[in-house]
């Protein structure tokens, strides 16, 4: 699939980052941050003039989540879809009925999170006037909601995917108002991935799969790498195209 | 990997790009012109020591990123020696406790290292044990806020979720002034979910493990009745300066939408599914409490 970018050539591709950078010095760090009005006008356009390609996508069947800070916003809507989705399936589960009361208490409230951060991105997308995706259909048929290792392993894969998306995403946000929601969700989710480790074996919330031991830091995940893993957990024509989004 | 989008992102921090990594700037973009027609496979490698030269005289880093990075080290020197005080008190803890406030001393630690790498010759002076009064007394120039922090478990655990939850939100609040270097943002992003792990991590300590129901949650509710130690912690879970831009953890309004008008959402859940950030100079009057000068 070959976007309008690459067909620009050299020179328009040049020019472009000098016009973005004008951009963002001229709406201030200070205003931006204080809401999604200010959305990056720059990058609306460049949704505007890439729906072309977002057609191929749609051909093979695939949710295009778009390009630009708009595309960013709708990737982490799916990724909340999803989530929302699983929890609201776990709180109507076998396992959840009968497992402890720390752990309902701790599942009802994620479940709360997850469905508000849908939400709130559904709002905040549509406020913004930009392109929104579908409503995605789930499909959790793989996933065994009687049992404490169906449940909690799905959830902990899903919370430090969660984590390491929103970690490699935050460096392609062109607007810092997005980057802040990005920080108040991701430390959230973070949280969650904690906890529900520990509940499968203690003291494993920075385990190694998760974190760097050479330097504590936590490791990223591309958008291609995270729907690779969330694409099997969406039905044929709820799968997602991420290859709009900026990648540096 | 894109070599034209590669050399855009940088020419969009450092518009000097092409000079510095070649005087004959017209003979560079003809080269970048040509990039996507090398092996990929060499790209990569060519660019690699391009940049490692072209950077090697100035460090790269902006004056506001050196300030944020400073600014973070000085925090994980504030962790790390708290830490690892608490592992080598005796009898502070129990096995299961001691692991874990050995995993997260060692990650404090890694921390430390990592910034100091980074920032290179531009870190502040090392900070040692000495510099730091966990107990709050500015080495005994007033009243200890937290009297014998290092021999009850309750009272070292409460400063440990204040500090990791006070972590959480400098990193949050510093992210925005590191956008122009994705490699240190990117970074920064991979500590703070870091510290958040450590922050529901202790507070399924003091909650009493996972088989223990109660408070603190793993996440922040409202302002958490001003945490563990209220006369003490409120500032950490209170608003910053301005209030509007760094609200209370208590915050349900994001990105001028309450999220309280969701269908079936309480203001409690409403403040624990967002953090909130907090400003450099609230986050060093909190810290100031434990350092001696």
């Amino acid at each position: 699939m070959h976007n309008a970018t690459e067909a620009k050539g050299p020179s328009e591709e040049l020019k472009k980052p000098l016009e973005r950078r004008d951009f963002l010095r001229y709406t201030g760090l200070g205003l931006a941050v204080g809401g999604l009005a200010l959305a990056g006008c720059n990058d609306v356009m460049e949704d505007v003039s890439k729906t072309q390609s977002a057609s191929d996508a749609h051909l093979t069947g695939l949710v295009n989540v778009g390009s630009g800070d708009a595309g960013i916003l709708n990737y982490a809507y799916a990724l909340e879809q999803l989530e929302a989705a699983f929890y609201a399936q776990v709180l109507m589960g076998k396992y959840y009925n009968g497992t402890s009361a720390p752990q309902r208490v701790a599942l009802r409230d994620i479940e709360a999170h997850e469905r508000i951060h849908r939400e709130f991105f559904k709002m905040a997308i549509t406020a913004a006037g930009a392109p929104i995706i579908k409503d995605l259909e789930v499909d959790f048929s793989s996933i065994d909601f009687s049992t404490k290792m169906g449940v909690l392993s799905v959830a902990k894969a899903f919370e430090d995917v969660g984590v390491a998306a929103y970690n490699g995403a935050g460096k392609l946000i062109q607007t810092p108002a997005y980057l802040t929601i990005a920080g108040k969700i991701v430390s959230v989710e973070a949280r969650h991935a904690a906890i529900i480790r520990d509940f499968l074996e203690y003291n494993t919330f920075v385990g190694p799969d998760v974190v760097d031991q050479s330097n504590g830091l936590e490791k990223s995940m591309t958008p291609a790498q995270v729907v690779a893993i969330a694409n099997n957990y969406l039905k044929e024509g709820s799968k997602l195209y991420v290859g709009d989004l900026p990648t540096e | 990997m894109n070599i034209l989008n590669i050399l855009a992102e940088i020419e969009k921090v450092d518009p000097e790009v092409y000079e510095r990594l070649d005087q004959r700037r017209q003979v560079f973009k003809h080269f970048a012109g040509f990039g996507k027609k090398l092996a990929a496979s060499t790209v990569p490698l060519a660019m690699g020591a391009m940049f490692k030269k072209a950077y090697a005289q100035s460090s790269g880093l902006s004056q506001q990123v050196i300030e944020v990075l400073n600014f973070a080290l000085t925090l994980e020197y504030l962790e790390y020696y708290f830490y690892d005080m608490g592992v080598k008190t005796r009898n502070l803890f129990v096995q299961a406790d001691l692991a874990a406030i050995t995993i997260i001393r060692d990650d404090e630690l890694k921390h430390v290292n990592f910034l100091k790498a980074v920032l290179g010759a531009n870190a502040i002076a090392p900070l040692m044990a000495s510099d730091f009064d966990y107990t709050g007394s500015k080495g005994g120039k007033r009243a200890p806020l937290i009297p014998e922090v290092f021999r009850y478990r309750q009272n070292f655990l409460a400063l440990a979720q204040a500090f990791e939850d006070t972590g959480v939100r400098a990193y949050k609040g510093g992210a925005p002034l590191l956008m122009d270097n994705n490699t240190v943002l990117e970074a920064a992003l991979n500590i703070h979910s870091v510290e958040a792990r450590h922050a529901s991590h202790i507070r399924t300590m003091r909650r009493g493990g996972t088989q223990a129901n109660g408070l603190p949650k793993s996440w922040i509710t409202g302002t958490d009745g001003g945490g563990p130690l209220p006369s003490v912690t409120a500032p950490v879970y209170g608003p910053g300066m301005p209030a509007d831009t760094y609200p209370s953890e208590a915050n349900i309004m994001q990105a001028g939408i309450n999220l309280t008008s969701i269908p079936n959402v309480t203001a409690d859940q409403a403040s624990e599914a967002f953090d909130e950030p907090l400003d450099v100079a609230t986050v060093l009057a909190i810290a100031s409490n434990f350092l001696v000068k």
